[in-house]
């Protein structure tokens, strides 16, 4: 396999208390992964995890064979998480944050605007963030996806606070996506009537022996 | 990797100008309590003089302290953490890059008005330049060991209190090591081997700031 994300026997516990044991997950290029799952499942846990910003307990996850903890930052690279939070600042303008995102990943103010236009979130670009909408500040966010080519997306609840034509963009950008090889996990109750996308059912945990697998 | 911290430390600038009191309050913060000494001890210029090295290395301090608090906090409120923790570098050099901005908006303008303050002060010649001098050797050093109290006061309420009650003590070598360069150059002996002292404290606390910030940091995102 050239790429794909592997999760294997993955155990993690947040706090003392155990989300999921023993998880199995695996993405291949062009594929699509749904999380669902009752609140407090994991289903963010599951996300961080495989953006490697948590660790695991037990277990492993792995990269095109290459445990990601032993090359975290070619992962990074090849990877966009958005998560809950906006990774938003209010008093820089939504180009201006972009920009930043772009930069930071080696891309400049071009790919920045071409960004927000994927989202549809260039008419207002120039205004500060913390005067836009909760959708249009979620739209900008997203944009964030586009400022450098990467195959993997990490999506925690990208729908929330979206109108249905951002939804419906945002399916598009992730057909689109999946359509040039791309992988996505993403954790949505929305449909976004991705076609091949796999549900991926988890359980609410409860406690040590029925935590879901 | 070089453009990606200098987006960082730009984005950080940006951030601080605009926000007006982040860069600004520490500065203001350090004139003001200096100006307060010649009003409170007497303009008579012996004792001025004798104090001058202390009190303003003292306020130099609690300038750091007071533009702390901000310094990754802003950063994990709005989530913008995680994303710097997910760039394609080590993180220890996105936490290197935050802290040298800090430096450059909150403290760099407060060594290049101390050359004014000390005059007050009745700092004169050789004094004068040891001070400025010691503050630009010594303050980085500031950032980068404030550094670990503010990643460690992350999520905390009431971070201020306890992030000078952390970091204020681990200021102690540089307080000494300034001053005494300040003192030397008043009595018309070389203050080079103070600097030089101080300045490795500077570099000490670069290596050590970074790793430990770094290491809070990441329990902190997990």
């Amino acid at each position: 396999m050239a790429d794909s994300l592997v999760a294997s026997r993955v155990t993690a516990r947040r706090g003392g208390r155990l989300v999921f044991r023993d998880l199995e997950l695996a993405v291949v290029p062009g594929e699509a992964v749904i999380l669902r799952g009752p609140n407090g499942a994991g289903k963010s846990t599951l996300l961080r995890l495989l953006a490697g910003l948590l660790r695991p307990e037990t277990g492993d996850i792995t990269r095109a064979g290459v445990a990601i903890a032993d090359d975290p930052e070619s992962h990074r690279a090849d990877l966009h998480y958005i998560g809950h939070s906006l990774a938003l600042k209010g008093i820089l303008t939504a180009a201006e944050n972009l920009v930043f995102w772009a930069e930071a990943r080696g891309g400049d103010a071009a790919d920045a605007a071409s960004a927000l236009a994927k989202t549809g979130a260039t008419a207002f670009a120039n205004l500060e963030v913390r005067r836009l909408s909760a959708g249009q500040q979620r739209r900008v966010s997203l944009a964030r996806l586009f400022v450098s080519p990467a195959t993997l997306w990490l999506l925690d609840e990208p729908t929330v606070t979206l109108d249905q034509a951002a939804v419906a963009a945002l399916a598009r950008n992730m057909a689109a996506h999946l359509a040039a090889g791309g992988m996505i996990v993403a954790a949505t109750h929305v449909d976004l009537g991705l076609a091949g996308a796999r549900v991926f059912e988890m359980a609410a945990a409860r406690g040590d022996d029925e935590a879901a697998a | 990797m070089t453009r990606t911290l200098f987006a960082l430390i730009k984005r950080d600038l940006n951030l601080a100008w605009r926000q007006g009191g982040g860069a600004l309050l520490g500065t203001v913060f350090f004139a003001v309590a200096v100006v307060l000494f010649p009003l409170g001890v007497g303009p008579e210029p012996n004792t001025l003089a004798r104090i001058a090295a202390g009190v303003l290395w003292v306020a130099a301090l609690l300038a750091a302290v007071v533009s702390l608090d901000r310094l990754f906090e802003a950063d994990h409120d709005d989530g913008s953490l995680d994303g710097l923790a997910l760039l394609p570098l080590p993180f220890s050099l996105v936490v290197a890059a935050k802290c040298l901005a800090h430096w450059l908006a909150s403290l760099l303008p407060v060594v290049i008005i101390s050359p004014f303050l000390g005059l007050m002060m009745r700092l004169e010649g050789d004094a004068l330049g040891a001070l400025v001098l010691a503050l630009l050797l010594g303050t980085p050093g500031l950032s980068f060991i404030g550094a670990i109290g503010a990643a460690l006061a992350v999520g905390l309420r009431r971070a201020g209190a306890l992030l000078s009650l952390l970091v204020l003590p681990l200021y102690i070598p540089a307080l000494i090591f300034g001053v005494a360069a300040v003192e030397a150059a008043r009595m018309g002996l070389d203050p080079a081997p103070h600097l030089m002292l101080l300045f490795g404290a500077t570099l000490f606390a670069v290596v050590i700031g970074t790793a430990a910030a770094t290491a809070a940091l990441k329990f902190d995102l997990e």
